[in-house]
């Protein structure tokens, strides 16, 4: 993808981006008009539900339906033997979406039924047998890299992994530059730390549900609540043995998702017990489910070493991440490997992942996957170095900050970023010098995360009306349809109330990527721009043909053709409504469209300050005050990307202090509901306050980096800044819930 | 000649070399040059890679120009959440 052709990003005026227009989808989230996953009905429609293994690891030696398929009511039962082969690179999905000879963790599906009503399917699940011999199990990720704990699969492990280790251990990464040793030896501290922090889930308040119908023919519809229509799409097909385009899937709005529905769990399934039983199947998982069966994020082991300067300057850092990624490969310590040190801009580093199965669920991605957990544990040491040496956070991490042109510690070198401006804006802002009272701490992290572009497909329809109709192949997560509309009606030069953009079903466009890697505002905006310059420059050439000069003497400008000058004749402008009124005439109906596989996303950096207090008597941590500074490159709707730090800061928050997977010695999850599985709520939380920095990305016609992921990277490691200075004891594991820090309290008292 | 970083797991398919050189003009015939003379990528190419090239990262468009002079990095696929 070749740059735009405005470089000068930093001088442009904008008429409509950076403005906050009224959301397109707001009134009908607020008067419950919008459709969500569960909100889909269809004639003769059937209830779906899964039997789930209520072990953490036992071989299934048989299943026996024959009862539950004699129940009045039911119409289908299903197991992994209605799934035929499957290619190797969906194997995991088939086997994690329903089990196979073994069920892996608790809350496996092994088996499912279609029947008349809720009840009767609830009936069925009773009456299917199902043969186990429980198997000893392991959930914690330095367990599992034992040699003697027990194995999920054997021989899987692949070629990067030294000989005579655990056969648990998947996949090691080693990312890094220079000698370490040599850094160590050059510095006047040398601190070594060791970390652990638990698996969380993304928490979207909306539970996975869909509808499949199938028809004898194999021509198959479903609709469901996910990041990506295209890949669910695409992998239910490969899954079912059908031809992709048989399979329509339309996606419904989303109650949430931050990674965590970027890949399938009830969809095949749905559609496998359609085809059995010739009925529309509706499933909808409970929270019960949500939480023993989809993806939460790896849960983790860290140890790092960082050396440091007297005068702050870092010689060498070298980290070694264990992440567990659940029952099949999935974890992701390669960008927790790759992002951990990205902040930094150091001559020696290294640092080593080790991807590891367990006994859990199956990790899913859980926005920027793999950085918050490995970028906690630098910064907790960066941060703790500071004390040592009574240097200021700030400026420590001013002097040693990734600029552009640093070679970062997983290879390339950065272009343009924004880490500099995003640190130079907390140090001159009020929050970092504010007094704090007893009890209080503040705490600074840095985060990176990379982006990503993708497959992406637009197009765009010139209603005669002079309105504009835009469809683009990406579900809405967090505000796609507004920077959408707004960046075609910017380029079209058009009010943003002429444009309405629609998600369109995966017969409508091309292949689009999933909504993840925070690409669609980069990606889809891109698209956008290109394939209203399209359209623009089919309007240009029917104003020549109605003037009767040459198109190349004809420019669009705020909305109308124009003459190029004096020489190209002198005509009235005619706005994009009257080259529309007159298509018909002029050649037939206007649209512009544009597919491609965007490249050139921007890497985006963000700082955060939090304070803090603890009481010392109970351990609980109360948070007072929150400032996210991060570089969006272009803020296209400022309000939705202040939403988006706010709430990246906010499942940080909860990951730092609440959240956690808690496993019983049965290997069974304790507390899979939001009652026991604490996720922050309005009154835990002051108004987290933001600042929005523009550095442009080149890659981009209007400089726009992703902001959905790195909001999530800085708070586990500020947070736990800012407990361990309130608390006077460096906290090290996560969550810091009460008990963990009137512990520590009451250990370095001792 | 492109010169080509290779991060460290992958150096034992590079004969511990961080950095090696190969007659490409695009992506694609970088990553076939690559698997050719060190077969020992071949596996991580399969499972997916995304390449650095003068700080942006590419996945799979295959005819992206690769100067001589170029920066050019390997990494894991990259995604995201």
């Amino acid at each position: 993808m070749a740059l735009d052709d405005k470089p000068e990003l930093e001088v442009r005026v904008f008429k409509i981006v950076g403005s906050r227009p009224i959301r397109p989808d707001g009134i009908d989230k607020v008067t419950g008009r919008a459709r969500f996953g569960a909100d889909m009905s269809a004639p003769g429609m059937l209830v779906g539900l899964v039997l789930r293994s209520p072990h953490a690891h036992a071989r299934i030696r048989g299943i026996d339906t024959a009862k539950a398929e004699a129940l009045p009511g039911v119409k289908a039962v299903v197991t992994s033997a209605d799934f035929g082969e499957v290619s190797d690179d969906l194997r995991d999905i088939l086997h994690n979406v329903m089990a196979h000879d073994k069920a892996l963790y608790d809350g496996h599906a092994v088996a499912a039924v279609a029947a008349s009503s809720a009840s009767v399917a609830k009936r069925a699940l009773a009456l299917i047998e199902v043969d186990y011999e429980v198997l000893p199990h392991v959930t914690d990720v330095d367990e599992a890299m034992k040699l003697d704990a027990p194995v999920l699969h054997e021989g899987r492990s692949d070629e990067t992994v030294p000989a005579g280790m655990s056969a648990n251990i998947m996949h090691r990464f080693e990312y890094g530059h220079g000698d370490v040793e040599a850094g160590f030896a050059a510095a006047d501290e040398v601190l070594e730390r060791s970390f652990k922090t638990a698996a969380t889930h993304q928490g979207y308040i909306e539970p996975h549900a869909c509808l499949a119908s199938m028809g004898p023919d194999g021509q198959a519809d479903l609709w469901c609540c996910t990041q990506g229509h295209y890949m669910v799409r695409n992998t239910c097909a490969g899954l079912l043995g059908l031809d992709a385009s048989q399979l329509k899937v339309t996606a419904s709005e989303i109650g949430g998702g931050f990674g965590g529905k970027t890949t399938v769990f009830l969809e095949p399934v749905a559609l496998a017990l359609a085809r059995k039983a010739g009925r529309p199947v509706k499933m909808v998982m409970s929270r019960d489910e949500v939480f023993r069966a989809t993806g939460p994020t790896s849960s983790t082991s860290i140890d790092i070493k960082i050396g440091m300067k007297r005068d702050g300057t870092i010689t060498a850092g070298w980290a070694d991440l264990r992440y567990q990624g659940g029952a099949f490969q999935s974890s992701p310590v390669q960008f927790g490997a790759m992002a951990c040190f990205a902040a930094y801009d150091l001559a020696n580093v290294q640092a080593i992942g080790w991807d590891v199965v367990a006994n859990r669920p199956k990790a899913a991605a859980y926005r920027a996957p793999g950085a918050p957990m490995g970028t906690y544990a630098v910064e907790s040491v960066v941060d703790e170095l500071c004390e040592k040496l009574g240097l200021d956070r700030l400026e420590v991490r001013l002097k040693n900050a990734s600029r552009d042109g640093t070679k970062a510690a997983y290879g390339p070198r950065f272009g343009r970023i924004g880490l500099t401006a995003t640190l130079e804006a907390a140090k001159a802002h009020p929050h970092y010098t504010a007094p704090l009272g007893p009890n209080q701490g503040r705490g600074v992290a840095c985060g990176f995360w990379f982006n990503f572009g993708g497959d992406t497909c637009v197009s765009m329809s010139i209603n005669n009306d002079g309105t504009v109709s835009l469809s683009e192949g990406n579900p809405d997560i967090g505000g796609s349809r507004a920077a959408m509309t707004m960046m075609a009606a910017e380029e079209l030069g058009i009010p943003y109330e002429r444009v309405r953009t629609t998600i369109a079903d995966t017969s409508a466009l091309g292949q689009n990527e999933v909504t993840d890697g925070s690409r669609v505002t980069f990606a889809v905006g891109l698209a956008t721009i290109k394939a209203a310059r399209e359209a623009i420059t089919i309007m240009c050439g029917r104003a020549a043909k109605i003037w009767g000069i040459d198109e190349d003497a004809v420019f669009w400008e705020d909305g109308h053709a124009k003459p190029a000058g004096p020489n190209a004749g002198k005509f009235p402008p005619m706005s994009l409504a009257e080259i529309a009124a007159v298509a018909s005439n002029t050649g037939g109906p206007i649209a512009g469209h544009h597919e491609v596989n965007a490249e050139g996303a921007g890497v985006s950096f963000a700082t955060h300050l939090v304070d803090a207090e603890v009481d010392p008597e109970t351990g609980a941590v109360k948070i007072l005050r929150y400032t996210v500074f991060q570089d969006a490159g272009k803020a296209v709707h400022p309000a939705y990307v202040e939403g988006q730090f706010q709430g990246g800061a906010v499942q940080g928050i909860g990951w730092a202090l609440n959240e956690e997977y808690i496993y019983g010695p049965d290997g069974r999850l304790q507390n899979p509901g939001f009652l026991d599985y604490r996720i922050p709520v309005a009154s835990d939380l002051p108004m987290i306050d933001t600042v929005i920095i523009e550095v442009p990305n080149p890659g981009h016609p209007y400089g726009v980096r992703g902001v959905g992921e790195t909001s999530i990277v800085p708070p586990l490691a500020a947070v736990a800044n800012a407990v361990s200075a309130a608390a006077g004891v460096r906290l090290t594991e996560l969550p810091m819930s009460p008990p963990k820090v009137l512990e520590a309290i009451d250990a370095a008292g001792d | 000649m492109v010169r080509v970083a290779i991060w460290g797991s992958l150096r034992a398919a590079t004969g511990g070399r961080a950095e090696v050189e190969v007659e490409a003009n695009n992506l694609r015939e970088l990553l076939d040059r690559l698997a050719e003379a060190y077969p020992g990528i071949r596996p991580q190419i399969d499972r997916g890679i995304s390449v650095s090239i003068d700080g942006l990262v590419y996945n799979d468009s295959w005819f992206t120009p690769i100067r001589p002079d170029s920066e050019v990095v390997l990494l894991p696929r990259i995604v995201g959440g």
